[in-house]
């Protein structure tokens, strides 16, 4: 019954996916399978969350759940299970602001998404952006700030990736409290995202999975 | 008073309660200074109960904006009370406004130091030194297992669990034997208090407290100052919705989500207890400002924060409890919606006329117009990003549309969607011009 776990997942169903989960690797099952249904699930998760039937509670309880199946399958994973990534993305709440509910939530919800995610964190030196976009040849940053500081501080770290010769190549998406259209076209960033699935609906496009 | 306080009826309160508020215990500085200051809160009062005021009221969103305007760091006015009351005096003489945000908002570094705070972090302490904003930190400072211990005996989870984790120069305090077994032998606390490091936790507190005196002395005396010059304080006093209380203050936003999924009863029963707690709290500090509005700044029931089911269950109950709650006392809670609320206007509706004022952030206004005009006054919301990023123009051109469609019939009071900390000064100026121009009535 592989599709069950699909919609025990989707549905929040804590205790009921802990023992299936535990059932099907006793059963022998490969670990892969049962992280692809939880991937399955994390989509369904997302779709409800754009349609406006879960909300940040039921986010971060998927994430919870999908974080107790994964430590449960990983004494089973082998290096060679890695998964293919739809591209790379750096992520970060910028200099000066220590907010990171978003923020983490798009990580969680990017990864869930199948993106190699890169989260420096919060309060972000404009340089520790710069640094980790060349070392990881991501094409993507994400830029996230709830206080109104942050709308001087994002303008500067486009400006940091324009100066480091890396603006043409990478995609810049912001988001967070006191964030909107108005700062993005201040700080000319490519798009704005009032919440994380339209971060990984961006990401998509920028990298043509849509 | 002819009738006991007791005696009298909610309305009898706030109408008591105005009154003292628009005869503040202040010398002023002039005659007319005396009737500029009635002439603004009276304009202020009207719009709260829903009368057409003589114009729109004007909120300037000014927040830690003194400290730009001045020229100093947000850190300078943490740690030298001379240079914040200069700020503050400086952005009175500088613009007009109906009513102003003391320099109280701004808390001593020097207090959160000799306590080692740790649930914020501010300029030149975990933050950059020349950080605008102070920041609180999340936290699990309850854990999901201390429920029981919150209801058994909510002061003695403050003091022996809350504090030590929440201030590090308290940390000592987890080893306070429980205050109750003093009964019978009054004496008996002090058997912890011979450890070096719980009397240094008391000698913190000695030491914090006598900053926090010099501060508020200079804080007051600034205050003293702008009300002589005329301006009436919005902010009477604070209080949280006890949603918020557990989700912001005590388990964090993972930690609230695994409870209301987990042990939702224990959540349930924890918001009933604090929340006379909460109502407490916000009647003293008003008995002692004299101001009868109380600030409620509300996170996490905002639209994408909860479901509209979750909404109705958790968070909604017992903030509709503390809003009637102060409203029984003459006060009048102004509940500040940061994000947007466009899912709940039909809910947060069933209030008493005219007794709240709803802060709208990210809300449709024409909508919260349309649902909540004939009940609440409402005030808002001038974009940050606008005023921060915008020219006085477009500044100006927004606040008359809100004029236009929130000014109808009063009830209305302009302001900004969140406080700014540093923009263009003319616009902030161009707010106080739109309402002049666009909102007399």
């Amino acid at each position: 019954m592989p599709g069950d776990l699909v919609n025990l997942l989707a549905d929040l169903k804590e205790e009921e996916v802990i023992k299936l989960t535990k059932e099907r690797l006793e059963a022998g099952e490969d670990a892969m399978a049962i992280l692809e249904d939880s991937r399955k699930a994390m989509e369904i998760v997302g779709n409800r969350f754009a349609d406006g039937k879960y909300f940040l509670p039921e986010l971060v309880y998927s994430g919870e759940l999908l974080k107790q199946i994964t430590e449960l399958v990983k004494p089973r994973l082998t290096q060679s299970t890695e998964t293919k990534r739809l591209g790379k993305v750096v992520i970060g709440t910028v200099a000066g602001d220590i907010h990171d509910i978003g923020l983490n939530i798009v990580d969680f919800m990017l990864d869930a998404n199948g993106f190699q995610v890169y989260n420096l964190g919060v309060d972000v030196p404009v340089e520790k952006f710069v640094e980790k976009l060349k070392e990881t040849d991501a094409r993507i940053l994400g830029l996230s700030g709830f206080l109104t500081p942050a709308f001087d501080v994002m303008k500067e770290t486009v400006q940091a990736v324009e100066a480091a010769g890396l603006r043409d190549r990478t995609k810049i998406m912001i988001g967070g409290g006191q964030i909107d259209d108005e700062i993005r076209k201040y700080a000319s960033a490519d798009a704005y995202g009032k919440d994380a699935m339209v971060a990984v609906s961006l990401a998509k496009g920028w990298v043509g999975a849509n | 008073m002819e009738k006991k306080w007791a005696e009298l009826s909610p309305e009898e309160k706030r109408e008591e309660r105005f009154k003292r508020w628009l005869s503040p215990d202040v010398k002023f500085s002039s005659p007319e200074a005396e009737k500029a200051y009635k002439v603004r809160l009276t304009r202020i009062i009207d719009a709260i109960q829903l009368r057409e005021p003589d114009r729109v009221p004007v909120n300037l969103p000014a927040g830690y904006f003194p400290t730009y305007y001045a020229g100093i760091t947000l850190r300078t006015a943490m740690y030298d009370s001379d240079e914040l009351c200069r700020a503050w005096l400086k952005f009175m003489q500088d613009f007009d406004m109906d009513t102003f945000g003391g320099p109280g908002l701004v808390f001593p570094g020097r207090v959160s130091e000799l306590l080692d705070t740790r649930i914020s972090k501010w300029p030149g302490h975990g933050l950059p030194a020349d950080a605008r904003f102070h920041q609180f930190v999340e936290g699990e400072y309850m854990k999901a297992d201390e429920y029981d211990v919150f209801l058994n005996d909510p002061s003695d989870f403050c003091l022996r669990f809350y504090l030590p984790r929440t201030l590090g120069a308290l940390e000592p305090f987890q080893r306070l034997s429980p205050f109750t077994h003093a009964l019978g032998m009054p004496s008996s606390f002090l058997v912890s208090c011979t450890m070096p490091d719980v009397q240094a936790a008391f000698q913190a507190i000695v030491d914090a407290g006598r900053e926090l005196a010099k501060w508020w002395e200079a804080v007051e005396d600034c205050d003293q100052k702008v009300m002589a010059e005329g301006f009436p304080s919005f902010r009477g006093g604070m209080a949280m919705a006890p949603f918020d209380t557990f989700a912001d203050t005590l388990r964090g936003t993972r930690g609230i989500v695994m409870d209301m999924y987990r042990q939702p009863d224990k959540l349930l029963e924890a918001m009933e207890r604090v929340t006379p707690m909460n109502i407490e709290g916000a009647v003293l500090a008003a008995d002692i400002s004299g101001g009868p509005v109380i600030f409620m700044p509300l996170h996490k029931g905002d639209d994408v924060f909860m479901s509209d089911k979750h909404y109705e269950t958790f968070y909604w109950p017992t903030l509709k409890k503390v809003i009637l709650g102060l409203v029984d006392e003459g006060l009048v809670p102004m509940l500040f919606a940061e994000g947007s609320y466009n899912r709940r206007l039909e809910v947060i509706k069933d209030l008493p006329r005219g007794a709240v004022v709803w802060h709208f952030d990210q809300t449709d206004m024409a909508r919260a117009k349309e649902v909540l005009g004939d009940t609440a006054c409402i005030t808002g919301n001038v974009p940050a990003s606008l005023i921060c990023t915008g020219t006085p123009q477009a500044v100006k051109e927004y606040c008359r549309q809100l004029i236009e469609v929130c000014g109808k019939g009063g009830g209305y009071i302009l302001t900004g969607g969140a406080a700014v900390d540093k923009c263009n000064p003319d616009n902030l100026r161009a707010m106080m011009a739109a309402a002049k121009e666009y909102g007399t009535y």
